[in-house]
């Protein structure tokens, strides 16, 4: 470790603000993944492909500490999830400690294993926020449309999280197979109440770059869909905000990934690995530092993960000398990669940037795909255990 | 102009999701919601920490706001403030 911070009380206040020279930085945001169990399967999940390989997770006392240090060097916002979060017993008592802390502490679930009980325990631990994110594909929507036990529980589920004082926030994820049925999934969140709907993309990292062929939508798509949520947007004005998101590949300008690379974004995974955004593992030559084995602290002022991308010198042409770069820090350095093999390269997304081809092309094989009949087209691999080993042959 | 949203009479709450506290780390009192923070300055600050400690009326929170600084007139800054806060989904009459 290069870090200057090892003799500071490791998360201490006057430590952190007093060993940062040009510009404050803090860890505002954490991401706390606290586990890979899920019952869902979603072939657009962005865990990475190996996380099969991960057994042991971090212990509850971990976790607090991870949590503390944190809370020490000025973060505010806390984000528990996974996987499902909701698989971890220790989950009422990890929002109830990070609560005290003064954390804002937000679950980011499925609603698989949430009921009413659930929803009550964690209020009364003090759980600030809870979004619901629906891994709703076509066949699922159907069913949960059709009035199914499963639509039911998620309608007994939502009534509960409204019960207990909570707005009612839904994610949708969106990709080839399901945005399509934009009407359907606005009028079940119609349905199920919600305050809020976010209707993202996927992001193509982990299961959903391995599926990327299968799951990017098409342009006259998107033109529908958003259509569609326009519509809706004018029809449930004062009742449910609807918010939008087009898929950055579909734009001429990358988005502004994590506000800036080590910047208020601090990851930590299932088994400790601290990460600056959560698809970060999967660049080369990362040293993968642990809390296990040295301070919040010293991972975030000191590692060379942390420090690589930070400011504008490892930048290539044309960000270089962009005068855009302030806004969007060339965008995001784990597409970059995986789309041109060269971590510092402008996000291939940019129109300015030479790449941008791969994108256009990425766009085109995705069409080619969804033109072949069904039994000719790649099949979707499912997020799970079995796939996971298999592919990353552990 | 828009009509204003609060009277004296009315009862300034935070909106839903929304907490207010003192931020060591950033020396200054916050808004937290999800997923988001804002920095509040110290006006701000002053009438927000009232707000999220206690229910009462505007002309309560102004009368209070007066005695803790010095019977300086802050009425319009008040109303001004609640309008701004309301506006940015912060705070709601009861
Ligand atoms: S995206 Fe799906 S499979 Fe991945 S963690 Fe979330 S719910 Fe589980
Ligand atoms: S060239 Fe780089 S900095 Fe400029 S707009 Fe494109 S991604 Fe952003």
């Amino acid at each position: 470790m290069t870090g200057s911070d090892q003799n500071k009380a490791p998360g201490s206040i006057g430590g952190s603000i007093g060993s940062v020279r040009d510009q404050v930085r803090q860890p505002l945001w954490l991401l706390a993944e606290l586990t890979y169990a899920c019952p869902l399967q979603c072939p657009y999940c962005s865990n990475p492909m190996d996380f099969a390989n991960v057994k042991k997770e971090l212990t509850t006392e971990e976790w607090l500490d991870v949590f503390r240090q944190a809370r020490a060097m000025g973060a505010t916002q806390l984000g528990l999830s996974g996987g499902e979060p909701l698989t971890r017993p220790d989950l009422v008592e990890l929002v109830r400690e990070a609560r005290k802390m003064g954390f804002y502490t937000n679950l980011i679930t499925s609603g698989v294993g949430m009921d009413a009980s659930k929803v009550a325990e964690l209020k009364e631990a003090g759980l600030d926020h809870i979004q619901v994110s629906f891994q709703a594909s076509s066949e699922d929507l159907n069913n949960l449309i059709a009035g199914t036990d499963a639509f039911k529980h998620k309608i007994e589920m939502a009534k509960a999280v409204k019960a207990n004082g909570y707005p009612m926030v839904l994610c949708f994820v969106t990709h080839r197979q399901n945005i399509g049925q934009m009407d359907e999934i606005l009028d079940l969140a119609i349905n199920l109440e919600a305050d809020y709907v976010e209707l993202a993309t996927t992001q193509y990292y982990g299961w959903a770059m391995h599926n990327r062929d299968q799951l990017l939508p098409l342009k006259e798509q998107l033109e529908e869909a958003e259509a569609v949520a326009h519509r809706y947007q004018e029809e449930q004005k004062g009742k449910m905000k609807i918010y939008y998101v087009v898929p950055d590949y579909y734009e001429d300008r990358p988005k502004a990934c994590m506000n800036g690379w080590g910047n208020v974004f601090l990851t930590v995974t299932p088994d400790g690995t601290a990460l600056p955004c959560h698809a970060a593992r999967e660049l080369p030559g990362m040293t993968l530092p642990n809390v296990k084995d040295m301070s919040v602290e010293e991972i975030w002022h000191g590692s060379d993960d942390f420090n690589k991308f930070r400011g504008f010198e490892w930048m290539s042409e044309p960000c270089r000398s962009c005068d855009e770069k302030e806004k969007d820090f060339g965008g995001c350095r784990c597409q970059a990669y995986m789309l041109t093999g060269d971590a510092t390269n402008t996000d291939p997304v940019c129109s300015k940037s030479p790449n941008r081809h791969l994108v256009d092309e990425a766009i085109a094989k995705g069409r080619l795909e969804s033109e072949k009949p069904v039994d000719e087209a790649k099949p979707l691999v499912f997020r799970n255990p079995k796939n996971s080993k298999l592919i990353s042959g552990l | 102009m828009t009509a204003r949203v609060f009277n004296a009479d009315s009862i300034p709450v935070l909106a839903l999701g929304y907490r207010f506290q003192w931020e060591p780390a950033q020396n200054c009192n916050v808004l937290l919601y999800p997923e988001g923070m804002v920095k509040l300055n110290g006006a701000a600050g002053e009438i927000l920490k009232r707000i999220s400690e206690k229910k009462q009326t505007v002309a309560e929170l102004i009368a209070e706001l007066t005695v803790a600084f010095e019977g300086a007139d802050l009425g319009d800054d008040v109303y001004q403030f609640l309008e701004e806060a309301f506006n940015n989904d912060w705070i709601r009459p009861e």
